[in-house]
Parts: C-alpha cells; sequence; structure tokens
C-alpha cells in the first residue's frame, strides 16, 4: 500500500485548483512514475494527492490555425512520440522522448510531469527550451503563461505556485519553422537510464552558415540551461572543426557541472564539450546540410 | 480508509468492487489470484508485474488500482485460451527463454503487446531488446528471450 493520507480524483480544471490552492500539501499525481516511485520509498511529502488523470482534455495534441502547437501536459511519452503532429514538425521532441526509462514507463509517464518536477537531468528539458516552449498554467487567479526560459530555478523547483495547474505545452511556430533539431542523451546504458548529460541543438541555416543555433544542455548545471555563450559563437559561421571548437571553449561560460556519484564534474565538462559539437552537427545533418 | 467503486475486465472476467485508493493495480491482480503478475522491484525498473492496460503494457506497481476503472486488463493467465498456450508462450517454451521463471509472465506480456503494435513488421534484434528494455532478467543473458520474440514473430 502507498502512503496515502489524502485522495482527490479531480472531474474538472476548476476543481484541481481549488482542491490543489486549498491544501498546502497537496501534490498533483499524473502519470504516477515519479510519485509512486516517491511514495514507495515512504516519502511524506507526497501524502495529499491531487489526481487528475481525469481530466481527458488535458491530453490532447492539436495545431491552430496559425501553427501554434499544443501538448496537453497529461499526454504520455509514448502518445507524444507517436502523433503525426510532433513527428512532422518537432520530432526533437519525439527523438528526446524515446530515450526515456523503457516502454512501460513512457507509457504512463507525462512531459508535464517530466518538466514541472523541476529534474535536472529531464529528457524532455532540451527539447522544450531548445524550442522555446511556452506554458500554459491555471490558477486560482486565472489562466496565465510562462516561458520554459527561467521555468527552473534549481534541482527540482520551479517557478509554480500553490495553486497552479499546467494544461499545456505551446510551441509557436516561429520556434520551430526552418528549424532542424537533435538530441543526444550520454548514459551509462542503452536504456532504464538517467543522462549523465543530456544535450539539444536547433539550427536554422543560410546555405552553409548557422543563421540561428539554439543550445541547451541537462545535469549540466543547477537547471537545464540555454547556452547563450555557445550559441552567440556559432552564430553567422560554418560548421568547421575550428568554429565548432570555438563554440566548445565559449561553453565553459554557460554550464555549472558538478560531481555525483554519477561522473566527476570534470568528466561531465568533458562530455559537454565533446556533445556540443557533436549534437550541432547532427542538428545541421538533419536539416540536410553537410559538416 | 478511502475506497472508490471500480468495475473492471480481468482477462476475460468482469469484476465491480470497492478498491482502496492507496492500493496499487499489482496488489489487486495479486489478491484475486492473478499471481502471474510478479511483485519485483516496486519501482517500475524490473518490469515482472508489468500487465496490459487496454492493450498497452505498464508497470503495475507503479499504477493505481482505481485507475483501472472501465478498462480492460490482460495477464499472462488470459494469455492461455482452452489450456492452450498463446504463440508468444509457445515461443518462449520453444526457445528455452524461460530459466528461473520470475521475469516470464512480464516479458510474455511485453511481447505479447510489442508483436500486436507491429504486426506485420520485419523486426530486428536491436528493436526488440529497444521494446523489452523495461523487462529485467537475470538468467537467461537475453539471447533467448530475442529468439523467442523473433520465433513469435513469425508464427504469430
Amino acid at each position: 500500500m502507498f502512503p496515502i493520507e489524502n485522495y482527490h480524483f479531480v472531474e474538472s480544471i476548476k476543481d484541481a485548483v481549488e482542491a490543489l490552492a486549498a491544501d498546502e500539501r497537496a501534490r498533483i499525481i499524473a502519470g504516477g512514475t515519479d510519485v509512486l516511485v516517491r511514495l514507495h520509498g515512504g516519502n511524506t511529502d507526497y501524502g495529499r494527492l491531487v489526481d487528475i488523470n481525469g481530466l481527458s482534455e488535458l491530453k490532447e495534441i492539436t495545431i491552430d490555425g496559425e501553427g501554434n502547437i499544443c501538448i496537453g501536459s497529461l499526454a504520455t511519452f509514448t502518445e507524444i512520440m507517436e502523433h503525426e503532429l510532433i513527428q512532422k514538425y518537432v520530432p526533437v521532441i519525439a527523438e528526446s522522448l524515446a530515450t526515456i526509462g523503457g516502454p512501460q514507463v513512457r507509457n504512463c509517464g507525462t512531459m508535464g510531469g517530466n518538466i514541472c518536477n523541476g529534474a535536472v537531468s529531464a529528457d524532455s528539458a532540451c527539447a522544450a527550451l531548445i524550442h522555446e516552449f511556452d506554458l500554459v498554467i491555471e490558477s486560482p487567479d486565472g489562466e496565465r503563461t510562462e516561458s520554459i526560459n527561467g521555468f527552473h530555478t534549481g534541482p527540482g523547483r520551479t517557478i509554480l505556485q500553490k495553486g497552479d495547474l499546467l494544461k499545456y505545452f505551446r510551441i509557436r511556430p516561429e520556434n520551430y519553422t526552418g528549424f532542424s533539431a537533435s538530441y543526444y542523451k550520454y548514459a551509462m546504458r542503452g536504456a532504464m537510464d538517467i543522462a549523465t548529460i543530456g544535450s539539444g541543438a536547433a539550427v536554422k541555416m543560410n546555405g552553409d552558415i548557422i543563421k540561428t543555433l539554439k543550445l541547451a544542455f541537462t545535469v549540466a548545471a543547477p537547471t537545464p540551461v540555454r547556452c547563450r555563450n555557445a550559441e552567440r559563437a556559432m552564430e553567422n559561421k560554418t560548421v568547421s572543426e575550428e568554429n565548432l571548437q570555438a563554440m566548445a571553449d565559449a561553453i565553459e561560460k554557460d554550464v555549472k557541472p558538478r560531481t555525483s556519484w554519477r561522473a566527476s564534474r570534470e568528466f561531465r565538462l568533458h562530455l559537454i564539450r565533446t556533445l556540443a559539437k557533436k549534437v550541432v552537427r547532427r542538428a545541421v545533418e538533419n536539416q540536410g546540410g553537410s559538416c | 480508509m478511502q475506497t472508490i467503486n471500480i468495475n473492471v475486465t480481468i482477462n476475460t472476467k468482469k469484476y465491480e468492487m470497492a478498491v482502496d485508493v492507496r492500493k496499487s493495480l499489482m496488489d489487486l491482480l495479486r489478491e484475486l489470484g492473478y499471481t502471474s503478475v510478479k511483485h519485483g522491484c516496486g519501482v517500475g525498473e524490473c518490469g515482472a508485474c508489468t500487465v496490459l492496460v487496454d492493450n498497452i503494457p505498464v508497470d503495475s506497481c507503479l499504477y493505481l488500482a482505481t485507475w483501472a476503472n472501465n478498462r480492460a486488463i490482460r495477464t499472462t493467465e488470459g494469455e492461455c485460451r482452452d489450456g492452450r498456450l498463446s504463440p508468444v508462450q509457445e515461443a518462449y517454451v520453444e526457445e528455452g527463454a524461460v530459466q528461473c521463471g520470475f521475469c516470464t509472465p512480464g516479458l510474455i506480456m511485453t511481447t505479447t503487446s510489442f508483436l500486436e503494435k507491429n504486426k506485420g513488421k520485419e523486426l530486428s534484434r536491436e528493436e526488440i531488446k529497444k521494446g523489452h528494455a523495461g523487462n529485467l532478467c537475470r538468467c537467461t543473458g537475453y539471447q533467448t528471450i530475442i529468439n523467442a520474440v523473433e520465433t513469435a514473430g513469425k508464427n504469430g
């Protein structure tokens, strides 16, 4: 038995937000692949649950007339990966989610949970950063939109407040049109593992020249990070070994890896420099460019 | 104790019952006698408790029993019909993919859904490995399991 003290299966978004606002200790449960593991370990911080699994409107994956792609917070990793809109317009999301856990975990876990639990290693976080997701959130004060930039504030921490419920992610057309992207996860095992370092790049090319680069890393700092110094180093440059090396040097100003039992700070830094080059090359190749 | 009334179909049998909200689907199934569902790690790492919920494989240890409301659950018991093994079960026996047997029921369900989902597709050993990454086996070294999936794919 999980040590659940109080369980509230909500019937509407309004019901969810009220339940979350009314109880200081209430936590959302969605796919359960994190929350139930913590409860199994006896973590009493998760004893008061607001279960949002009845909110089928949060499972939708859609595109509107202006090209905004919306991914409901309750869509599972598998549902997102296999969705034709995702494969057609933002395939790096599918590429990233395919690296999470194993099939059973991907069939239950949600991208909403992966981002909102604030995990530094979240496999969806690089894709979220390079496509500059908006997060559409409902709270007792109404709806508001936050950017993924600045959403994470520390390990396991985000800007979400009491009473907040993420409804969906929105990807605006200017943040994916003309871009090609890639994700590379370095982990000790080929599956069922947490990233030692995760890296994602999106590029927009003008001939052989990188017009725009968006580069993001996980487990490289206390939060998933965009690497603005490295991005600037590649802007209006060709994908030569020399330019990539300059980018790999610049990225040291963007990251702050630490030593953990998985890997030392030095090894992580080596991975970051190496993977920055690799993931940018792969993103360019995905556009049909050569390097 | 908080309970919720649920309607659930397990293999071919329909149940209507009040379920403790703290209970996992794994615990519920084992209490009802579906002991092919194994309690392994309890945290979604080993896949020994894998069952199909509306034909999708999930770790039943990380699945609240109440979530099974209005859903159809398949366990290894139900794959055997009229005393005959399913093609997947048959292939596991034929290929010697069963040693201690603890992981086998979970693997059978993963393979069953994997082959249903990829029906008619040519599958590489690498794809089979990726499709079974959520199930651990400590005996076989996996080669015979991959052989069994290939055989079941041909015979299915």
